[in-house]
């Protein structure tokens, strides 16, 4: 038994490196790969072939959830084209995307404060359309190879995504 | 264990063979055992024909241990040394059970508290592994053989510390843990496979003392978990508590004697079951001063008492939902698990949220053990026709501590398992050497809010300025649903030597004392299984001492490395008798042979990191 950790996900998967993605392959392949490689399928066999599977097995894990999420598999497009998104260091972000930010922030704050779940449902689904036009956007520059807008791309999604948590938290605040 | 993870041995499986696997439901108030037998899965059953085993240890005089229906006698007249209900307590402290009414006295531990009996000191790993050493018994007893390995079930919402006690409770009763698995997965495969369910589907397990509830997918033999979420402390126990609380109102009670309050426990439980069937019902119990207690209950009281609880459950239903990104119209059948599900306002409440009826074709106190039991075939390696795949959920985030008391989160709740995570840590100070990284379970933004699981030191940072250094520390999760901590050397991606297990208060070495206590008392196929694993243990340690002096023997002087060498022959010539004790003792006087070449290893393999990492900076 042979496991390439060295391989890409998407060679992994069978799919070509693109950002569109059929999710139902994406889906059937990963059924596919777990149920040769999950640890379930070792519980019998000796120490060595068990922890091979754990390994095998975390990793088709962590593939699946890389290019099932359009931030993370855009991230990792980039990554592979040898381009480092540096979210962590590089927060330098046009003034008009901070500003609204800040209004997000607030809206969603408000609503929380004063307890309206119907208004945080609808910020949420804003916000899930503006996710998914900007997921749209990367795609495109992704595929015209322009790495840096893609950049940029990915660190608006990364804020984008932390508001939809945020909201997410909210709602639980509220609902619990 | 400095320098290698050691594992249970291998089972080598011979072919054509059926290898004798059971399924256990460890449960708060009943424990049952199930195995497949000539393709379908059964609850075995002791002498007297029952299949449910009362989760009750008595520790009588003696050194009698009494478990089940005979220790359930002794719960009124002996309450504090009859134990019931301790899976509340595994992995546990004393502030985590708050003013459930308990008859015991605790001793406070760090992680997880302990119980004061005649027969010394329990950790509930301990009184759990005395449930589970009589299902092995009746086991191997009703099937006619050794057992290879049993699947034990856990709430799915059990944390880590309360995962790994379940485990060792079960390495304690000499059982191979093929795997913990969650209880509403193991009753979703019993249900699903047994009417070829296809769609999405929900679990609602409410036990005696946890709740749990698991969003999952069932398609073509595979069951993926959606989302899991539930409360680990709510069950069929708070709704006789709560009943109890309300009989010593009406008798104008303040303080009854630990015997009055098991004896008005136990007919509270009774009550609440006459409910289920009845409109109303009579407490009746005369106390220990002769007091006389007689109180009529409705059904329609009972459920005002308890309506509560009852909200209590929805709530964690609603989160898995909306975790699974998903509405109740979604929902294609609701299965119910655990007894507390036959109460009626218990069903009116999930028929009310799901707009349906639920499930309850299979007996929900049977249904978990059967499905552990299917896996436990399967995992055994006894493959049938039908084969089928599980996907399940971390249920808990794991992060970590960082500045201000707050929590990073690594690892995101309703992660499929196994998963790992790395993560990359730096120096905050000119010079620093150590770093303390601090592990913790749960979904909150505080440290004080969620649990810790493991504090752990990295030393020997070479001092830099502040932020040049970078480690990168591993977060693994097995299939158990266990977390692993391993730090891991950059440059070369050489496995480092730090392997953290979460600690709950029970040290590895109180792990060994128990085992030793309880081999004084077991069979012979149990001490040459403990040979068998100490020979193991001490040929893989010579193996990676070996390999380690081979690479990295320039580390240690001379001395250091003939010392090593002659604890190794020590080692090898004990491991060709049968002393399993003395095997064990001379790897333990190895590992602390070399501990220090471990620890030189592990810093030369952190400077070997760093210095690349420098070079490339520069």
């Amino acid at each position: 038994m042979q496991f390439d950790f060295n391989q890409t996900y998407f060679s992994l998967f069978g799919i070509e490196p693109r950002f569109a993605l059929n999710t139902p392959e994406l889906d059937r392949r990963y059924r596919e790969l777990q149920a040769q490689w999950h640890p379930d399928r070792y519980a019998s066999e000796d120490d060595s072939a068990r922890r091979l599977s754990l390994q095998a097995s975390t990793f088709v894990n962590e593939g699946w959830q890389t290019l099932k999420s359009p931030l993370a598999r855009g991230r990792y497009l980039l990554r592979l084209n040898g381009v480092d998104t540096q979210e962590d260091t590089n927060t330098a972000m046009p003034m008009d995307f901070l500003m609204q930010q800040m209004e997000w922030r607030e809206a969603i704050a408000s609503a929380r404060a004063s307890r309206h779940l119907d208004q945080l449902e609808r910020l949420n689904s804003e916000l899930r359309e503006e996710i998914a036009a900007l997921e749209g956007l990367l795609g495109g520059q992704l595929d015209a190879a322009q790495w840096d807008a893609a950049s940029t791309s990915v660190r608006k999604l990364r804020f984008l995504e932390k508001l939809d948590q945020e909201i997410g938290d909210a709602i639980e605040a509220v609902m619990f | 264990m400095a320098l290698l993870q050691i594992s249970e041995p291998g089972l080598s499986a011979a072919p054509h063979q059926h290898r004798l696997a059971v399924g256990i439901d460890l449960g708060t108030t009943n424990s049952l055992v199930a195995s497949v037998k000539s393709g379908s899965a059964s609850c075995l059953r002791d002498e007297d024909g029952k299949s449910l085993l009362p989760s009750v240890v008595h520790y009588g005089r003696d050194g009698e241990i009494l478990v089940g229906r005979s220790a359930q006698t002794r719960q009124n007249d002996d309450p504090a040394n009859t134990i019931v209900s301790v899976k509340r307590f595994m992995g546990r402290g004393l502030v985590d059970i708050g003013e459930l009414a308990t008859p015991y006295r605790f001793v406070d531990e760090p992680g997880m508290l302990k119980l004061v009996t005649r027969a010394g000191v329990k950790s509930p790993v301990e009184v759990s592994a005395d449930i589970l050493k009589t299902l092995k018994t009746r086991a191997e007893a009703s099937l006619g053989g050794e057992l290879v390995g049993a699947v034990i079930t856990v709430p799915a919402y059990f944390d880590d510390a309360q995962r790994q006690a379940t485990k060792d409770a079960a390495r304690l009763a000499g059982l191979n843990v093929l795997r913990l698995l969650n209880e509403p997965t193991a009753a979703a495969i019993a249900y699903g496979l047994d009417n070829g369910a296809e769609g999405t589907f929900v679990v609602y397990d409410l036990g005696g003392g946890t709740f749990d509830v698991s969003v999952l997918e069932l398609s073509r033999g595979v069951f993926e978990v959606r989302a899991t979420s539930g409360d680990a402390q709510l069950g069929g126990d708070d709704f006789d508590h709560r009943l109890y609380c309300w009989v010593l109102e009406q008798a104008g009670l303040m303080t009854p004697s630990a015997q009055d309050q098991r004896l008005l426990l136990t007919r509270a439980r009774e009550a609440k079951e006459a409910l289920t069937e009845h409109d109303s019902t009579r407490i009746t119990a005369v106390l220990s001063d002769g007091q006389v207690i007689d109180q009529e209950l409705t059904a329609h009281d009972f459920q005002q008492l308890t309506a509560h609880l009852v909200q209590k459950t929805l709530l964690p239903v609603k989160k898995a939902l909306r975790d699974a990104k998903l509405t109740a119209a979604d929902i294609k059948g609701v299965v119910l698990v655990g007894g507390a599900t036959r109460m009626p306002h218990v069903r009116r409440a999930v028929a009310e949220l799901f707009g349906q009826e639920p499930l309850t074709n299979l007996d929900p106190d049977k249904v978990v053990a059967l499905g552990a039991a299917m896996q436990a075939n399967v995992l055994a390696g006894n493959k049938g026709d039908d084969d089928w795949l599980l996907l399940d959920v971390i249920p808990l985030s794991l992060g970590l501590e960082t500045m201000g008391g707050l929590v990073e989160k690594v690892i995101p709740r309703n992660s499929t398992i196994p998963t790992a995570r790395a993560q990359e840590f730096t120096t905050f100070k000119d010079g620093q050497t150590a770093m303390a990284i601090h592990v913790l379970q749960g979904e909150r933004e505080l440290v004080a809010d969620c649990r810790s699981l493991a504090r752990f030191e990295l030393r020997g940072i070479p001092a830099m300025v502040a932020g040049a250094a970078r480690i990168r520390v591993t977060f693994q999760v097995d299939a158990d649903g266990l977390l692993s901590v391993a730090a891991r050397e950059m440059s070369t991606g050489v496995e480092a030597s730090i392997t953290v297990k979460p600690s709950y208060g029970l040290a590895d070495n109180d792990i060994a004392r128990m085992l030793q206590d309880s081999m004084a008392h077991a069979q012979d196929d149990m001490q040459a299984r403990k040979l068998g694993e100490a020979r193991v243990e001490a040929e893989s340690l010579l193996n990676a001492l070996d390999v380690a002096l081979t690479s990295d023997g320039d580390l240690i002087s001379a001395e250091e490395q003939s010392a090593i060498r002659t604890s190794m022959d020590n080692l090898r010539h004990l491991s060709a008798q049968d002393n399993a004790d003395a095997i064990r003792i001379a790897a333990e006087a190895l590992n602390q042979a070399s501990s220090d070449f471990a620890a030189r290893r592990m810093d030369a393999a952190v400077r070997r990191g760093l210095a690349g990492q420098n070079i490339a900076e520069l």
